[in-house]
Order: structure tokens, then C-alpha cells, then sequence
């Protein structure tokens, strides 16, 4: 192979890496972005948010997520929504769970995937406007998204 | 249709809280991952979940590609009277899957 060939072959790769890299994670300050935009003029406070995460995942594609509002589901204290939002994931807002009149207790559980050692994050709006938030640190040995097929 | 798993018991008390487990079949395939050549695999996901009951709305998640595949919510519902459950799920390629349980009041 010549030399200027084997330049571009890897330049390219390079390139593509770079590329990668930039889709790979979102950044902590994007993740506060979304938070600002969902928050909107409100104030967010710590507390009556409980997120439960392993401490220690060895599989980022599939982390099992459990989150409950201390809240009585009543006509005047209800949880209208819950945002979790994982700062290092490529897409920051992993998902949003929305309680409706029917709903029984403020808590709901899912399975996530982490890309990286991250805290997640989340944020309750609650019916009268004010809005709380949790935090959970997870340690991700194999994180979700890097493996090819 | 995908397959779907649904878990929440047939009979309550009036007024009781119950619990409900939805589960469906889908890759969820996030449209950040590549082959081995370096294409791009296309993102193919559910975008949507919606319980209802007769109707009103229950429980909602509005779902991104952080969500692992085969996604899983569980919540619970105020049994306020007999009903019909119907869960249903949307998302990219024209996908829908609806699935209904019927909730009686003893």
C-alpha cells in the first residue's frame, strides 16, 4: 500500500471515530439543558424523589430502573410526570413517564441502557406546578451502544 | 404482532391499587450502533405506551432510544371499577401492537 493510501484509509477511520465519539455521549451540560427546557420558568428542588438503580452494572444494555414520588396520588398532591435523564447517554432523556387519573401510587419501574458511569437522574412534575428531583450514581462495566452487530 | 406479556391480577377489591407489569418483543434498536463495514443501522424503535381504562388514562411513557429493548414498564392503577385495560404501543416503521385485560370488582 502506498503511503498517501494508507494516510487517507486511516484518516478516514480516524475521522469516523471522532464521529462516533461525538454521538456516543452527551454531555452533563446537555443534560441540564433539558432539564432547564422541562422545568421551564419553575424551580427545581431536591427531594420526594427516590430512584433506585444497581449500584454496580455489568450490563449497561439492559439496567433495571425503579422510581417512586413520595406522593399520595390525591386530587390536589399527584404526580403528573417523571423525566429520567442519563447525562452521558447519547440522547440525555432516556424516557417520560406520565401518570394519569387512573393511576394508583407514584412509582413505576423499566429497563434502561447506560452508555457510560453516569448519575441519572429524576425529575417529577407534580400537578401543582412545583417540580423535585432524585439522583442514583451507576458504576457501568459494559455500557450499551458500543458493540457492533 | 409482537409478542406481548402482560401481568396484573383479574379480580380486586373496590378501591385497591393493582399492579401491572407490560412487557413487549421489540429490538429497540437505538440507530447509534453500526455493522461491521461501518453502515449505519437504521433506528428502529417504540415511540409510545399508553394504558388506558375504559378510556382514562392510566399510565404513559413516552419512550427514547435509552429504553433497553424488550421494553418493560411497571405501574399500578387505582381499581376504581370494573374495566378493560388496553395497553397499547406505537413506534417507527408503522409499528402498533394492542393488548386488552379485562379487571372485575368483587
Amino acid at each position: 500500500m502506498r503511503r498517501r493510501d494508507f494516510l487517507a484509509a486511516t484518516g478516514a477511520v480516524a475521522g469516523t471515530l471522532a464521529l462516533r465519539a461525538d454521538l456516543a455521549s452527551a454531555t452533563p451540560e446537555q443534560a441540564q439543558e433539558a432539564i432547564r427546557a422541562l422545568v421551564g420558568g419553575g424551580t427545581l428542588r431536591k427531594g420526594r424523589v427516590k430512584l433506585d438503580l444497581p449500584p454496580l452494572v455489568e450490563n449497561g444494555n439492559a439496567v433495571p430502573l425503579t422510581v417512586t414520588v413520595d406522593s399520595a396520588m390525591s386530587a390536589m398532591d399527584r404526580v403528573r410526570a417523571i423525566h429520567v435523564i442519563a447525562e452521558k447517554n447519547p440522547q440525555p432523556v432516556v424516557a417520560v413517564l406520565r401518570f394519569g387519573p387512573r393511576a394508583g401510587r407514584a412509582a413505576a419501574s423499566t429497563r434502561i441502557r447506560l452508555a457510560d458511569t453516569q448519575t441519572v437522574v429524576a425529575v417529577a412534575e407534580m400537578a401543582d406546578g412545583t417540580f423535585w428531583s432524585g439522583s442514583a450514581e451507576a458504576l457501568v462495566t459494559m455500557s450499551a451502544c458500543v458493540e457492533g452487530v | 404482532m409482537a409478542r406481548t406479556l402482560i401481568n396484573m391480577p383479574k379480580r380486586a377489591r373496590r378501591g385497591e391499587i393493582v399492579e401491572i407489569k407490560a412487557m413487549i418483543a421489540h429490538v429497540m434498536e437505538t440507530g447509534y450502533r453500526r455493522t461491521e463495514t461501518g453502515a449505519a443501522i437504521p433506528r428502529d424503535i417504540l415511540r409510545l405506551f399508553v394504558c388506558t381504562c375504559d378510556g382514562e388514562e392510566v399510565f404513559r411513557a413516552e419512550i427514547h432510544p435509552g429504553i433497553a429493548a424488550n421494553p418493560y414498564f411497571a405501574f399500578s392503577a387505582l381499581a376504581a371499577g370494573s374495566g378493560t385495560f388496553v395497553f397499547s404501543w406505537t413506534g417507527d416503521n408503522g409499528f402498533a401492537a394492542t393488548e386488552s385485560v379485562r379487571l372485575e370488582i368483587e
